[in-house]
């Protein structure tokens, strides 16, 4: 096993391949639009796009994202060894153009011009007790990184509280004024509690969970499907011309908070929502 | 579906209207950020005669350099044009553009510069790079792209039925402003 190549392969996949969950819930929203409608147009250009850049191995969006590694490692084994190996791959797949150069110094302005700089790629790591290791990899495009936010309850502009009622009230808020500059329809990721940077990271956790998944907590289970449904009433439909999807999921996570505090993050997805897994098991790499 | 040429005159630009799907073909332009503001700042005449009755494409996209020296599009799909409202309707006058490609949609001074001079805004599908680039016939020229970087560079391309809808058109109309106004009144309903 070439462990480098293995990971190029990673990149390639999680820029040109959109996983099954996704692409279904595209054609779903496809399917319920109004024949001749632009919300249709859109939705027919989004899926053949998806199988053009699969066939030809190409990047279904010219934004490849920064890149966001979550990685599981079993005890013993070295974080350095893959923030190495990850970074090499970074430069080849930039190469070989499964990947745009998206890591700019923000004080010189400069391009790394192979995805690798300071944080960038992005690693999570965490230890587990299996004896394998699990890669997650996310794909997150600056258009879509711009419309999430972050509220601090109470928000008077919408009279939203500190409970599950203003928590709805500000995610209505962000997805109105997100309006179709997240390349709708997207997917969000709600962190509800902890501070400042755990109610974005939980956010952003979120979107390892497939389309349709629910919270094991059924409150939050349903919190989830009723605002799904509030959010599609908005009716600002694919890139924001008006139609039935506004968002194709809605996933919340809630961890606790300090009592003086209560923040909400919202994570947006576009539809371009890639995300691969890879695991490395008795010296085997698997993708899923 | 309507299919449209560059050059573009007025005439043909001032029957488009919005929710209108476009097949679009001919040369056209990239710029973004850098690019607009040097032809603000400095209205350079090289890319002149590009622009005359054509089409500016707001896009980064990954270009391929062949063995052979020439370029290809490998993904193009549009940038944010919101950042560009500040030159968008000085441009378009300026260079006499029939049209911009982008995503996102631009708000009143480009609504105004689009009714004055003449040009539409053509909403391409935000994140569709593969497809689009391979509308991407032909990269003629390109311009600024040591100083720029290749995102920002001009590139001269020709296109053959690149799809955009119509969702600004030359007499005032926005489809941004409709969903934005629609939309809010249905957040209020729900948030109160
Ligand atoms: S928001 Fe997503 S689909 Fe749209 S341009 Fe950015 S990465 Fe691509």
């Amino acid at each position: 096993m070439d462990l480098k190549q293995s990971f190029v392969e990673l990149l390639r996949r999680a820029a040109t391949d959109l996983s099954p969950d996704v692409e279904n819930a595209l054609k779903q929203a496809h399917d319920r639009e109004e024949d001749g409608s632009p919300a249709k147009a859109v939705f027919r250009t989004i899926l053949e796009n998806v199988r053009l850049a699969r066939e030809q191995s190409t990047p279904m969006c010219q934004d490849t994202g920064s890149l966001i590694f979550y990685i599981d490692l079993p005890v013993g084994e070295k974080e350095e060894y893959y923030i190495n190996i990850i970074k090499e791959a970074a430069e080849e797949a930039t190469k070989k153009q499964y990947l745009r150069p998206n890591a700019v110094n923000p004080i010189t302005g400069k391009n790394s011009g192979n995805n690798v700089g300071i944080n960038a790629p992005y690693f999570h790591f965490h230890q587990w007790d299996k004896g394998e290791v699990r890669v997650r990899l996310m794909l997150k495009g600056g258009g879509s990184e711009n419309v999430g936010t972050q509220y601090k309850l109470p928000y008077g502009p919408v009279h939203a509280g500190r409970d599950l009622a203003g928590v709805r009230k500000v995610i209505i808020d962000a997805v109105y004024k997100a309006q179709g500059l997240g390349c709708a329809p997207g997917t969000l990721g709600i962190g509800i509690g902890g501070d400042r940077v755990t109610s974005y990271a939980l956010s952003k956790e979120q979107f390892f969970r497939k389309l349709g998944d629910r919270n094991p907590d059924k409150e939050i289970a349903e919190f989830e499907l009723s605002l799904k449904d509030d959010l599609n009433k908005l009716n600002i439909g694919p890139m924001g011309f008006g139609g039935k999807t506004t968002v194709l999921d809605v996933f919340v996570g809630y961890q606790h908070r300090h009592p003086a505090t209560f923040y909400v993050a919202i994570s947006y997805m576009c539809w371009a929502f890639r995300r691969k897994t890879m695991t490395i098991k008795n010296g085997e790499v698997y993708y899923d | 579906m309507i299919k449209l040429k560059v050059p573009i005159s007025e005439q043909d630009i001032r029957k488009l209207k919005v929710g209108d799907e476009v097949l679009l073909s001919g040369t056209i332009v990239t710029a973004r950020d850098q690019a607009h503001k040097l032809m603000i700042e400095e209205k350079p005449d090289f890319i002149r005669e590009y622009l005359k009755e054509s089409v500016i494409y707001h896009c980064g996209p990954i270009v391929k350099k062949n063995d052979d020296g020439s370029w290809s599009f490998v993904s193009a799909g549009p940038t944010t044009s919101i950042r560009e409202e500040p030159y968008q309707a000085d441009v378009i006058c300026e260079y006499n553009v029939r049209g911009v490609i982008g995503k996102g949609g631009m708000r009143e001074k480009t609504l105004e510069g689009l009714k004055k001079c003449g040009a539409v805004y053509f909403h391409a599908v935000g994140g569709a790079g593969t497809l689009i680039a391979n509308s991407v016939k032909k990269v003629k020229t390109v311009f600024k792209l040591e100083e720029f970087g290749s995102p920002e560079a001009f590139w001269v391309i020709e296109v053959e039925d690149f799809p955009v809808i119509v969702t600004m058109d030359s007499h005032g109309n926005s489809l941004h402003e409709k969903i934005l106004e629609q939309s809010g009144k249905t957040a209020e309903e729900l948030i109160k």
